[in-house]
């Protein structure tokens, strides 16, 4: 080959980048964020409403997209109650209703504790990064939406 | 009919696509099994294409130039569009892969109406400069951002990347700026093959094709973020099995993302086989990978045969006697 040593070390190269990440990953286990479902908020609840505002399923794929039209129900429209697709009411508030049920007790809680996404400071809105519930998927995902630096969360989710 | 034909083979991948999206059982194929074939086809058949190129012979020096050649000590070189050091051509292919510095040259001829007659007219033409420069650089970015899903956990670089791509801010999910670069430019590419009579005559499949694949792509990954979402997180459980060869199949990723992986899965094995293997080509265009010193240095064709010489030198000291006596001059005594 003309110039055979350039090649193969170019082809090389070539291989590393695209191979990248079966060697950043090699023998780690695929365990997915440890989202925490039962915070001691939920499980003060009635078992009959120990629910979310949506499925489920539902708000895994369309939170942020429910997030954006109560923000603009709430800012732009004036109301202040979400009618949920099984007729239940919701007082339309990122803080008072979503971080009500989905706060967890940072410092206590062994689920948020063991989760390495959650390392110290994760939680300091001031880092501009989600409460801890929120963090575990969105460490996960490298999602890092900006609310937190005027939304603060209630306290114990601060801790 | 050249551009129908590109159509219709990528509307038939998309139903393909779609029915693989749509049948529980064939996740497994679609989501999994595909996707490593696909990558495998990609990169045998990228090492499989650069070696051969590299096993054609190359005897002659020819680097194009567009700048004074290195000469008198007082005629200034342009060591960059006329490189004679191996850094001069290190630049020069940096400024040809990074800024397509070839097509920034690019102008358009045409016939005008003078004064006098019909008149030749050049002028520039940084369209096409323009639109390639944002499509690929938004390519590579968006390829890049894709490795949140294949890296866990995260480089801080890649989420740097993303929140700049999301600086807008604009709607939940943010809209990514590359997302609207690449779809303004891919169409403008499209376009150009169809509006423009000299490109379009020159048109191929093999040239639509490619355009379009990349537009499904775009289109599909954009209603995947935007419109018809996905449970990431489970999609990131798959990716992240796939790189670590334990795949696992989450259920409930949502249709589309089949649909998405799929379309990504031809282009990859279509790659080696395509066009778009200029990827791999321009690291290796000898007019402009060649130090520019034709003339300095002597260049012997590789495969020159052994040719056998006989020297001045070695016919005087064969003759030499004979030459001396029959009073011819020699260099020698
Ligand atoms: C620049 C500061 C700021 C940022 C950043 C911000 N918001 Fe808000 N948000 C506000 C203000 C101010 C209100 C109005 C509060 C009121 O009327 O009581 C509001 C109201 C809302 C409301 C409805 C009322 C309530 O109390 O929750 C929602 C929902 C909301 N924002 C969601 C979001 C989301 C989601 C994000 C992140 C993508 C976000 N906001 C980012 C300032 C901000
Ligand atoms: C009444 C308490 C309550 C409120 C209010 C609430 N949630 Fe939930 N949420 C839950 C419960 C309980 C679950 C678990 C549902 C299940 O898995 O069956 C959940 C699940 C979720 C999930 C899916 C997590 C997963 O991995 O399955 C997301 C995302 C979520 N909630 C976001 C929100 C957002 C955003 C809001 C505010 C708009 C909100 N929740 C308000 C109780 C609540
Ligand atoms: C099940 C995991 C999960 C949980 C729990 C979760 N999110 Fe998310 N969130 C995601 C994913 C994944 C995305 C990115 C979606 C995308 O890019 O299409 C996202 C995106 C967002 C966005 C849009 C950000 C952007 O810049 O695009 C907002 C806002 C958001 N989430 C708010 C919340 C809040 C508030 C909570 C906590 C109450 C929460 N999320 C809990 C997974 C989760």
């Amino acid at each position: 080959m003309y110039k055979g040593g350039k090649i193969i070390a170019s082809l090389i190269i070539f291989a590393a980048l695209f191979t990248i990440p079966f060697f950043y990953n090699m023998g780690k286990v695929n365990a997915g964020p440890d989202v925490a479902l039962d915070t001691p908020a939920i499980q003060r609840l009635p078992a009959s409403e120990q629910q979310c505002v949506e499925s489920p399923e539902f708000m895994k794929e369309n939170h942020m997209q429910l997030l954006n039209q109560w923000r603009e129900e709430a800012v732009r429209n004036g109301q202040t109650v979400y009618i949920n697709s099984q007729g239940k009411k919701f007082d339309i508030s990122l803080q008072d209703t979503c971080l009500k049920c989905h706060a967890t007790e940072s410092a206590s809680n062994p689920v948020v504790l063991n989760n390495p996404a959650n390392s110290t400071g994760v939680s300091n809105p001031a880092l501009n990064a989600s409460p801890e519930f929120c963090a575990s998927c969105h460490d996960y995902s490298a999602v890092k939406p900006l609310c937190w630096t005027c939304h603060f969360e209630p306290k114990e989710a601060v801790k | 009919m050249k551009v129908l034909f590109s159509f219709l083979a990528v509307i038939l991948i998309i139903l393909v696509a779609t029915m693989g999206a749509f049948i529980t059982n064939l996740h497994y194929v679609f989501g999994i099994i595909i996707p490593y074939l696909a990558f495998a086809m990609f990169v045998g058949g990228f090492i499989y294409r650069v070696v051969k190129w590299g096993r054609s012979p190359v005897p002659f020096r020819i680097p194009t130039t567009i700048g004074q050649q290195k000469s008198l000590p007082w005629i200034k070189q342009n060591k960059i569009e006329n490189p004679t050091s191996a850094f001069g051509v290190v630049v020069r292919m940096a400024m040809e892969v990074l800024f397509f510095r070839s097509l920034f040259r690019n102008t358009k001829t045409e016939l005008r109406e003078g004064q006098n007659g019909p008149e030749l007219a050049y002028g520039s033409a940084k369209w096409l400069w323009l639109g390639s420069l944002f499509f690929h650089w938004s390519f590579l970015i968006i390829i890049v951002r894709h490795l949140r899903f294949f890296l866990e956990p995260i480089p801080f670089a890649i989420q740097a990347l993303e929140s700049i791509d999301g600086i807008l801010q604009i709607g939940l999910p943010a809209i990514y700026l590359t997302d609207v670069f690449i779809l303004v430019a891919i169409t403008y590419l499209f376009l150009r093959r169809i509006v423009v009579p000299q490109v379009r005559y020159i048109s191929l499949p093999a040239d639509f094709f490619p355009l379009f694949m990349i537009m499904s792509i775009a289109i599909s990954g954009v209603l995947m973020r935007y419109f018809y979402k996905v449970d990431l997180v489970a999609v990131k459980q798959l990716t992240i099995g796939l790189a670590t060869f334990q795949p696992v199949l989450p259920t409930g990723i949502g249709p589309m993302f089949f649909i998405h992986i799929f379309l990504v899965s031809t282009l990859f094995a279509y790659f080696p086989t395509s066009k778009l293997m200029h990827m791999g080509g321009i690291f290796m265009s000898p007019t402009r990978n060649m130090i520019s010193n034709n003339r300095m240095v002597r260049h012997i064709n590789p495969w020159n045969p052994e040719v056998k010489v006989h020297t001045y030198e070695q016919y005087e000291d064969e003759f030499r006697d004979k030459m001396k006596k029959a009073g011819i001059p020699v260099e020698k005594e």
